[in-house]
């Protein structure tokens, strides 16, 4: 089933207060060709399982990586992937644009 | 996002009410503006604009990033007539996200076997949308092609400011729908908002076909800038 955007922010409050450590992760900024526009968010939870996008699948990986570190730590970070760099991230979007990407913990 | 946060988010979703999140993304300090509080909003001209647009984004204010989320009403689609277009647009709107509903009077058309997992109310408009709260986040289709049954669904349509309003039937069959409509009091601005013949001109055929038209258009309407809308429309 396809997850759509009220249901991450759902999953977000059930994991939450079943006692999960929760992130969210959005899109704030967009440049040049992005795969999902400002808005579009990820859900995850300390287990890794996570719901939602921020790219066409390019950086998700990534964007899981450091979002466990903001459960863990609670403070928010910003990321941000570009052409694929091997200077900034491992990852990056072969569609040539550059999304910034606020990652925050829940609760 | 603060609990509190996500569950208010969640709430007025619920409600089918819009809200944004407004997050400072330096400092990740964060309020939550509903719709009805924007006009006395310190940031309501941006807000305004945003929520206008459907559109998140960032601004800047006071030296401040401000990322405003913008957290719309899922879109719906509500049509009328369940018909053989019907059973292929139904489940090809739910995969675009919609949530869909099918009103048809006649029980034959409206049967779950047709239209299975669906939302089907087997009444009559009058009966059957007002309880719906048809808003301006709506798509509406109108496809018995029977008068009896589309054009009250119309009139209804036109008072809840539906985004995009469709309705079956060639240029013909829309003039004189146009005019039944003008008689029972609609406005010539109301019968201009009516995308008929329905559906983007991709020389659709079978059923399928035309519900891939419809929701082509549909996505138009919803997601083109105005202007561009009716270039693609014409």
């Amino acid at each position: 089933m396809l997850n759509r955007d009220e249901d991450i922010l759902q999953a977000a409050e059930n994991w939450q207060k079943a006692g999960h450590g929760v992130a969210l992760a959005t899109v704030v900024e967009t440049w040049g060709s992005a795969p999902r526009p400002a808005g579009s968010s990820l859900v995850i939870n300390d287990d890794g399982t996570f719901l939602g996008s921020v790219s066409g699948g390019c950086v998700e990986g990534a964007v899981v990586t450091e979002a466990l570190d903001v459960i863990a730590s609670g403070k928010p970070k910003m990321l941000e992937f570009g052409v694929a760099d091997e200077t900034a991230w491992n990852v990056g979007l072969s569609c040539g644009g550059t999304i910034r990407v606020f990652v925050e913990k829940v609760g | 996002m603060k609990l509190e946060t996500v569950t208010q988010v969640n709430v007025e979703r619920a409600a089918r009410r819009p809200v944004i999140v407004v997050t400072d993304t330096a400092s990740g300090e964060q309020r939550l503006v509903k719709a009805k509080d924007i006009a006395t909003d310190p940031l309501s001209a941006e807000l305004a604009k945003q929520l206008r647009m459907g559109k998140s984004g960032t601004v800047e204010s006071g030296g401040k990033k401000l990322f405003l989320n913008v957290y719309a009403p899922t879109a719906r689609l509500v049509i009328v007539g369940a018909v053989h277009i019907s059973q292929a647009l139904a489940p090809l709107a739910r995969s675009l996200g919609y949530d869909v509903t099918v009103v048809d009077p006649r029980t034959a058309f409206a049967s779950p076997e047709r239209f299975p997992d669906l939302p089907l109310i087997a009444e009559w408009p009058d009966v059957a949308l007002p309880p719906l709260n048809i808003d301006h986040y709506t798509a509406f289709v109108a496809v018995t092609h029977d008068p009896k049954i589309d054009d009250p669904a119309l009139l209804h349509a036109f008072a809840r400011d539906c985004f995009y309003i469709g309705a079956l039937g060639s240029r013909k069959t829309h003039a004189k729908r146009a005019e039944r409509l003008k008689a029972q009091g609609a406005s010539d601005a109301d019968i201009a908002r009516i995308h008929a013949p329905i559906g983007l001109n991709i020389g659709a055929v079978s059923p399928s076909e035309i519900a891939v038209s419809i929701m082509a258009e549909i996505t138009a309407e919803l997601r083109l800038p105005k202007e561009a809308a009716k270039v693609q429309a014409a």
